[in-house]
């Protein structure tokens, strides 16, 4: 098969660059995802926090990654899923070979997404040989995975329950399953704070974020919505030094850390739980780049690329997690179609001189200590924004509530409403019966109180809704007497047979 | 009624009943764990050892060597990987390690644990050994050698004994390709069958286990760290076996290619060195330490045996770099005491054979052992030579299909394959031994979820039924 471009991947960043690639006037595109379905990561990142930049409105991952789908679907850019880049070989053309899963089930997602009007490409039946690939160009966006525990190498025992956080937030989003009761968290970056919420919403009792570093890793605004709100501790400069359970894990001991890292055997403090998240970083997945001899980054784990993303094989770009980590799946859109723009101009009208390859610049990660000497009384952190302004709520004389600190008005009704009437926006996951999975994820139409959260979540733990369902359909109404709706964020299609899995059951 | 009843379902059980199975016998395979091999055999360094290090005339030297010879065939004929790669014992200079390897004076580990001293005449000493036990090909080899034949070794190193029978081998491969072959031969595994009496009315054995009895007329042990109280259930002459930690640590692929032979340091006055080797997946494999522990179920790792098998391999060939570490694990040295494998029919009980203390190089020796308890049985229970035996196997062979385990690239028809052989895979753990989902870079993180979700179709069970390995070790709790 030959393709002007070839996009490997269909996270967040290959959608924005094959979307990008095609309006530049490339039209013979092909996206290769090894997935059932195309969005990347952000199909289980139910929360929301996307998009603020991008479509300027507060969007969750799956929400986010429709809106992708979508334009890919409008420009009928072909794609095939269950279908994984195994082998890559820089040259003219480029040269891929691919693993392609059943076709079967590339029709049966099809009808997932409602809207679809492009076939997938007729792919190869199962078991036949590689699928081979020549491309004019290519983009990378194959995104990263988490560090296991053997990175870590926490001794101990290697009992059930330990989970990296995104295998944890797989089986509760996306299997409807749950992890764990008693749970551990190890790592307080973005993911570990939003896992750390996402299983106490699900009723389990979560002990504790421990953290190596003196700070955490993830933004302001995810300690407050996720930590503070449900009172889980957060224990900077400890970690985890045994681990205890020969079948099921039964608890872990932490210790606390001294400047350098070293444990201080005499803080060591055992904690029961049946559950460890770790959520200690990501790293890009990067086989198929280093396999093609493409040139690494030592600190990004990346490739090198130059300013138009390129990487030091010719025709070959990189955007997204694959580049490097990236917080804010806004940044990677951007990138996306900063690669997509540049491979279009490459297959349009050749290479050019396009300077030196160079580290990708990384946008600075964010540090969060807490301030010791934060008034708990009239001190909030904005949680409108990333920034996460430190906001002093004090009332005038007139009896009305100042607000200062904050850096734009979002800031200053947050505080007041805060120190009045504390509200939030819910994500979780409704069952569903009869779909092609067990739950479709979903959102609270407008901001909830604060101290109705357990209640809704009782609610929608007990909901069951019958597919198909379409991303923004009421499915519960008036929550927890709230006045406010439960619409689903994604789309779910009703199992063509779901006889079949039950005589699978006999 | 069984003729022959195998209690133990490791690699030397295993390699029993595929023996056994070429003769007209009824044989049962009883076993406590959720899948055979989940003992000893899952965790040790996986070396086919040439066999110059145990003393002539033992049965460890007789069935080590004996082992090695027969491993390659077996290797077509069941098809597991294998692969002959040599090894090498290394001689250092007297004192160097400390001095020589800048990050070990630098990690805080205490010198006198990597610190190596050796002396040349004990690898004089090992060659004889060889040579004795009928070892081919040895050579003792210059320092230069040495590093012509392996870059990487240190430049401390002055002299170094190659055996060029040495070779790795994927332990549970030798062992699931054995159950299969024997099962296919009519050899019936019970596994989650634990047992806990055994009593012997006039010629026949009773045997209880926790589902039920069974009825045999011999009884093999083979259970491993736990022989001693198999034995100690109908003989007088108490036995015991003590457990002895060996920790590992696991690099990645990436790294894989730092030796390509296995590498063994001389003994020196500072105790045992460790080993480095590739593994037949490509994976380098640095271990272990020797630990003499009280519990039998002790698997864990620690801190400080990670840190010793590390620095201890950075002395041979120097450092690697701890991100490249994938995992790390420990197994049991089934201990004897008397310094020899114990194959013997116990005095005091006749028809109950002991295959005890089988400590390393037991994995080496598993198919020999399979030999030599083959030709006791027929001598105490003669039979008749099966004319249908079917002597090959193939294993599960990787396509083109629907990958599922992205980092060692398993697909889903694999993943199918290892749960509907017989003995199958019937957990996460089971899986991935068989077809090694799970076992790459992410360790599982990505894959786990579709497994469990295959292994609860294909077995009919729920998703929080399925374990990691066998009942208590479920992943999943029940959705309220
Ligand atoms: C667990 C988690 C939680 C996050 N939470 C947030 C958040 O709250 N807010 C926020 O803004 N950002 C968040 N992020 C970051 C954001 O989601 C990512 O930056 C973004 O999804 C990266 O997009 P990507 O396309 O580079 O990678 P991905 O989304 O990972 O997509 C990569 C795609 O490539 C496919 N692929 C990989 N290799 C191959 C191959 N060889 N062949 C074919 N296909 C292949 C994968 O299946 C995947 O679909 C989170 C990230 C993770 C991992
Ligand atoms: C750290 C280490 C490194 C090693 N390295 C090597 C090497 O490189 N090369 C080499 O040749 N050898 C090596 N060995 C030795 C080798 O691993 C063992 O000799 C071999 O695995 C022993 O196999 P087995 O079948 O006797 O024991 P096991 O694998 O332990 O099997 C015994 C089985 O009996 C079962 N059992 C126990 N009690 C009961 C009961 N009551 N009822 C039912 N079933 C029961 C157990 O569950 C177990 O599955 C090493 C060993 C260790 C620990
Ligand atoms: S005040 Fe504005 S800028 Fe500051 S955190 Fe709130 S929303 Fe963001």
């Amino acid at each position: 098969m030959k393709k002007d471009l070839v996009i490997i991947g269909g996270g967040p960043a290959g959608l924005a660059a094959a979307v990008e690639a095609y309006d530049q006037g490339v039209h013979d595109i092909l996206i290769l995802e090894r997935d059932s379905e195309l969005g990347g990561i952000l199909n289980q990142c139910i929360h929301n926090g996307f998009g603020l930049h991008t479509f300027k409105e507060e969007l969750t991952g799956p929400e986010y990654a429709l809106r992708y789908v979508k334009m890919v679907k409008e420009r009928k850019i072909p794609f095939m899923l269950r279908t994984m880049a195994v082998k890559l070989k820089g040259g003219e053309p480029i040269k891929i070979t691919a693993m392609c899963g059943d076709e079967r089930w590339n029709d049966r997602r099809e009808e997932v997404l409602l809207e679809a009007e492009n076939e997938p490409l007729a792919g190869l039946q199962k078991g036949a040989e590689g699928l081979e690939i020549e491309a004019k160009a290519v983009v990378l966006a194959m995104g990263c995975r988490e560090r296991a525990r053997g990175a870590l190498n926490i001794p101990g025992y290697r009992p059930a329950g330990i989970f990296t956080a995104g295998s944890a937030q797989r089986f509760v989003n996306i299997e409807g399953l749950i992890p764990g009761r008693e749970v551990v968290v190890l790592g307080s970056g973005d993911i570990g704070l939003i896992m750390a919420r996402r299983m106490k919403l699900q009723g389990a009792d979560v002990k504790m974020v421990v953290e190596i570093m003196p700070y955490s890793g993830g933004l302001k605004r995810n300690i407050v919505q996720c930590l503070e709100d449900f009172n889980i501790p957060l224990k900077l400069s400890h970690t985890i030094v045994d681990i205890d359970g020969k079948h099921r894990l039964k608890g872990v001991t932490i210790a606390q850390v001294d400047e350098a890292g070293k444990e201080l055997p005499d803080t060591a403090e055992y904690i029961k739980c049946d559950t460890l998240l770790l959520s200690c970083g990501l790293i890009p997945e990067n086989e198929l780049s280093i396999d093609a001899g493409i040139e690494m980054d030592r600190l990004t784990h990346g490739p090198v690329v130059n300013d138009r993303m390129e990487t030091g094989c010719r025709g070959i770009f990189s955007c997204g997690n694959v580049l490097h980590v990236h917080d804010l799946v806004d940044n990677v859109s951007k990138e996306a179609k900063a690669a997509g723009k540049s491979a279009a101009e490459y297959v349009l009208s050749g290479a050019g001189e396009w300077g030196k390859a160079t580290r990708p610049k990384s946008p600075p990660k964010s540090r969060y200590t807490p301030t010791p000497e934060r008034d708990f009384t009239n001190q909030l952190i904005c949680i409108g924004c990333p920034v996460g302004c430190l906001l002093t709520v004090n009332k005038r004389s007139d009896g009305q509530l100042e607000v200062t600190g904050n850096s734009c008005p979002v800031g200053a009704e947050y505080g007041r409403k805060e120190m009045t009437a504390p509200t939030r926006p819910l994500t979780a996951s409704v069952k569903v019966t009869d779909g092609i999975g067990a739950v479709v994820s979903v959102k609270t139409s407008a901001d909830i109180p604060k101290n109705k959260i357990m209640e809704c979540m009782a609610e929608i733990g007990r909901a069951k809704v019958s597919a198909p369902v379409v991303a923004g359909d009421i499915l519960l109404k008036d929550i927890a007497g709230t006045g406010v709706h439960i619409i689903a964020t994604a789309n779910m299609l009703s199992n063509p047979a779901p006889e079949n899995k039950m005589s699978q059951k006999v | 009624m069984y003729d022959v009843i195998i209690i133990g379902g490791g690699v030397v059980g295993c390699c029993i009943a595929r023996e056994l199975s070429k003769i007209k016998m009824r044989i049962a395979v009883l076993e406590k764990n959720s899948d055979i091999g989940e003992g000893a055999t899952k965790a040790n360094s996986g070396i086919v050892h040439a066999g110059y290090d145990a003393a002539a005339g033992t049965l460890k030297a007789l069935l080590n060597v004996r082992g090695n010879k027969m491993m390659k065939e077996l290797a077509d004929e069941l098809d597991f990987p294998f692969i002959n790669n040599g090894s090498l014992v290394l001689c250092f200079e007297e004192n160097i390690a400390s001095a020589e390897n800048d990050h070990i004076a630098n990690s805080g580990v205490s010198a006198d644990r990597v610190v190596i001293k050796n002396d040349r005449s004990r690898l004089e000493e090992l060659l004889d050994r060889g040579r004795q036990n009928g070892v081919a090909g040895l050579k003792i080899l210059t320092g230069d050698a040495i590093r012509r034949l392996e870059p990487a070794v240190s430049q401390s190193v002055t002299s170094g004994l190659y055996a060029p029978t040495g070779g790795i081998v994927c332990p549970f491969g030798l062992t699931y390709a054995m159950a299969e072959n024997a099962a296919v031969n009519g050899v019936e595994f019970y596994r989650q069958t634990k047992v806990v009496g055994i009593e012997k009315k006039k010629d026949i054995f009773y045997i209880t286990c926790d589902r039920g009895v069974f009825e045999g007329r011999l009884v093999i042990n083979v259970a491993g760290i736990y022989a001693d109280l198999i034995h100690n259930m109908v003989s007088n002459e108490p036995m015991t076996i003590r457990p002895r930690r060996g920790e590992y640590v696991l690099y990645d692929k990436g790294v894989g290619g730092r030796v390509s032979h296995t590498v063994f340091q001389l003994p020196g006055a500072y105790g045992k060195g460790v080993l480095v080797t590739p593994t037949v997946h490509g994976n380098l494999l640095v271990g272990p330490t020797a630990e003499d522990i009280e519990d039998k179920e002790a698997v864990n790792t620690t801190a400080i045996g990670s840190a010793t098998v590390m620095d201890k391999a950075a002395v041979s060939i120097g450092k690697i770099a701890v991100g490249e570490v994938i995992t790390s694990f420990a197994g049991l040295r089934a201990h004897g005491g008397t310094g020899d494998f114990t194959i013997k029919e116990v005095d005091d009980v006749p028809g109950f054979l002991d295959v005890a203390g089988i400590d390393s190089p037991g994995l080496t020796a598993a198919p020999a052992i399979g030999e030599y308890v083959a030709q006791m049985v027929r001598e105490i229970l003669p039979a008749e030579d099966k004319k249908d035996f079917k002597p090959e196997r193939r294993g599960i062979k990787s396509g083109w299909g629907e990958v599922i385990c992205r980092c060692e690239r398993i697909t889903k028809e694999e993943i199918y394959e290892a749960i509907r052989r017989t003995p199958g895979a019937t957990s996460i753990d089971g899986i991935k031994r068989r077809t090694r989902a799970g076992m790459g870079r992410c360790q599982g993180g990505f894959c786990s979820p579709r497994i469990i979700e295959i292994l609860a179709q294909e077995l009919g069970k729920e998703p929080w039924e399925i374990t990691k390995a066998g009942a208590g070790s479920e992943i999943l709790f029940y959705p309220d």
